[in-house]
């Protein structure tokens, strides 16, 4: 396939191992953080950490908006569904992401209209097609999606179609990456740059982690050549006692990002005093609102919402995982009482967030293993 | 409910409330078909519902799915298909059109697949209470000598046969209900695998282990099943893995892994590694069986997981499938 075969041709990956395993050399340990879970997702699905040398250690950022979305979102945007008039479309990511009494697919099942949508303009369709129902848009996502919800909403008002919501849940990125920069237990070397958000926002924003943070950032690709010469550039910049931001994913991210997308969220949105974030809690002016020239397609300002919150059960440390503290095996709930199939933290929502895809490509190895080790 | 999908949900069903209640308390692994005596001779019985939307799709429709899906089930057990019986639940406002091209593709079918059609019953519901149709098929067939599978035939060493690209079912399913923007030249592999296991039960006889044919939660979600029932490990390459570009493409771009995705014309043996070449050279003899490969092996560790090997040295465990395959976005 074109434009993915040859970023995972084998030799080529090996060569690159081999080079990470030279600069790394033996003396150091080295904390990288993986900031998108499309990263994290990418390195367990092609087993980059076996090939990777010991003494590099991936962690796993916050760039799994699944995962951050606190679970009182997820109840007032079901709640709001409760109306046999609204059809809840959101993407498949959510439909498995519990809420109090439920996820959305347990809704749907107990009679709640829930959809499943590959696009808000696919949410946008459901509304002209059932003008006698209200559509209301379960939006998720940084910058990469919010874009796309932005356009929606514009053509909502071009088109006059008053049927058709957004329940806004977008978050931005760089907010989350100074929450865990200013985490006084925080011990991170270098960051491998979100790809998809930064073919959005470009690299610009990322240079205060460079010139004032003092750690390396590249902006890397999804493939396993990607991760792995991201990995490279990073471990240059150490070596040369430098500290920039590059980018490796050329091919997609522009450097100044897509001004296009930018005037279309500026236009629509407006950033919120302050968000909470699960695992991570409030932090100032991350999200995104619809601004109030949009109010009429703003599920928040033109309903009733509970506003509800629920906190995380005190035992779970999604917290530390998250800042790379801990390590999902370290937290005293994995794997016992949280599972993939039965969440009870943020991070073992989504397949993206590192306790699920730890949980489901790693653990069962290890567990394994140290089974056959003490037979 | 996800109950239905295949995979973890549906198998705590089976053995938390249908073995127990109406099979009683026996221990042995849950298999495609069961064995009967009757007038002292074995037979093999097996019954399958079929739900689908839309009814037909490139490469098939409802009633197709459901002769092959009964005819394979008995095959994968190591029997012959003989004769099956259908029941058709059909909503009140159906077109006749409609009902007839169906029984035509299961008339179809069932040629093709050699086996006959002897009964039925039809069921008329509400108009909307049954996606237009829904058909259970049950099927007997007689057991083919010499053949003892079953996960505790399963060792380590044994190699892991595929008839097949995998995911073609399950990814023109996806796209033929209209809901994805994605194009592809892209039919239902739906089959009778029954050739399949006739030649390689030909050419390896006792050396077969065990078979399945990977539907619903797909080749992972068998191949968990059979590495829990007999406690060893199973190692796939996935470079060896037949997908087809489509499928690829696909799951690329809805972040779902082949491996979890549907088949209705594909079967999966474990065959002792001596008879190995021999059973795979007999499938690529059988029309429509050339894409057949070894992709793994049976390994002592880790036990009771199927860990993929990546081609590039590294690998990963792969579950069953919890659930229907959900697309990622964001």
């Amino acid at each position: 396939m074109k434009f993915v075969d040859e970023f995972r041709d084998s030799d080529l990956i090996k060569k690159t191992a081999e080079e990470i395993r030279r600069l790394a050399g033996t003396t150091r340990h080295y904390r990288f953080m993986e900031v998108c879970g499309g990263h994290t997702h990418a390195i367990y699905r092609f087993g980059l950490k076996d090939i990777l040398p010991e003494n590099i250690e991936l962690i796993h950022g916050p760039g799994c908006p699944v995962c951050v979305l606190p679970m009182g979102r997820i109840d007032d945007g079901l709640a709001l569904a409760a109306d046999d008039h609204v059809i809840f479309a959101a993407f498949g990511d959510m439909m498995r992401v519990p809420g109090t009494h439920g996820s959305p697919l347990e809704y749907k099942a107990r009679g709640t209209d829930v959809r499943i949508v590959y696009s808000p303009s696919d949410a946008l369709k459901l509304a002209r097609i059932n003008p006698d129902r209200h559509v209301m848009f379960f939006a998720i996502g940084f910058e990469t999606t919010a874009p796309s919800t932005a356009l929606t909403i514009m053509r909502a008002r071009a088109e006059g179609i008053h049927n058709f919501s957004v329940f806004c849940n977008h978050v931005t990125i760089i907010p989350a990456i100074r929450a865990i920069l200013d985490s006084p237990d925080m011990r991170l070397d270098a960051f491998i740059g979100p790809g998809h958000v930064s073919t959005v926002i470009g690299c610009r924003p990322y240079e205060w982690i460079a010139k004032d943070e003092r750690k390396p950032i590249v902006v890397s690709g999804f493939e396993p050549l990607d991760i792995l010469q991201a990995i490279v550039m990073i471990l240059r910049q150490m070596r040369a006692g430098e500290a920039k931001v590059e980018n490796q994913y050329k091919r997609v991210v522009p450097w100044e990002g897509n001004r296009a997308a930018l005037r279309a969220m500026g236009e629509v949105f407006q950033l919120r005093p302050y968000f909470e974030w699960r695992g991570l809690g409030f932090i100032s002016q991350s999200a995104l609102r619809i601004r109030d020239l949009y109010a009429e397609w703003d599920a928040e300002q033109r309903f009733q919402v509970p506003g509800v919150r629920v906190t995380d059960p005190k035992a779970a440390q999604c917290g530390e995982v998250l800042k790379g503290v801990l390590k999902p095996v370290q937290c005293k709930l994995f794997g016992k009482e949280c599972t993939p199939e039965h969440p009870l933290g943020a991070l073992m929502v989504s397949s993206e967030g590192s306790c699920a895809a730890y949980f489901n490509y790693e653990h069962r190895k290890a567990m394994a293993t140290s089974l056959s080790r003490s037979a | 409910m996800a109950h239905g999908a295949g995979g973890k949900a549906s198998r705590r069903l089976v053995e938390g409330l249908f073995a127990p209640l109406l099979f009683g308390s026996s221990a042995e692994p849950l298999t495609d078909s069961a064995r009967v005596l009757v007038d002292r001779t074995s037979v093999a019985v097996t019954t399958d519902s079929f739900v689908v939307s839309p009814l037909s799709f490139p490469g098939g429709s409802i009633g197709e799915l459901a002769i092959n899906g009964t005819v394979n089930d008995l095959a994968v057990s190591g029997a012959r298909p003989e004769a099956i019986v259908v029941t058709f639940i059909l909503e009140a406002g159906l077109p006749a059109s409609v009902l007839e091209s169906e029984v035509r593709a299961m008339a179809d079918a069932a040629r093709r697949a050699n086996v006959k059609v002897v009964g039925g019953d039809t069921k008329v519901v509400e108009h909307g209470k049954a996606d237009l149709m829904y058909v259970t098929a049950t099927g007997i067939g007689s057991p083919i000598p010499a053949l003892t599978i079953g996960p505790r035939s399963v060792r380590a060493g044994d190699k892991v046969l595929l008839s097949g690209p995998v995911g073609d079912h399950g990814i023109t399913i996806l796209l033929a209900r209209g809901e994805l923007d994605i194009e592809a030249e892209l039919r239902s592999d739906t089959r009778s695998v029954y050739p399949f296991v006739e030649a390689i039960s030909g050419a390896a006889g006792a050396a077969i282990r065990w078979m399945r044919d990977p539907t619903r939660g797909g080749v992972a979600t068998s191949l968990n099943e059979l590495a829990r029932d007999c406690g060893l490990g199973i190692y796939l390459e996935e470079e060896e893995l037949p997908v087809h570009d489509e499928v690829r493409g696909a799951c690329e771009l809805l972040g779902l892994d082949p491996l979890h995705i549907a088949n209705e014309g594909q079967c999966i043996a474990i065959v002792a590694a001596e008879y190995a070449d021999v059973a795979l050279a007999a499938i690529h003899q059988t029309p429509g069986g050339g894409d057949a490969r070894i992709i793994g092996e049976v390994r002592e560790q880790p036990a009771a997981t199927v860990l993929v090997g990546t081609r590039y040295g590294g690998t990963r465990v792969i579950d069953m499938l919890v659930g229907d395959p959900l697309p990622r976005i964001c």
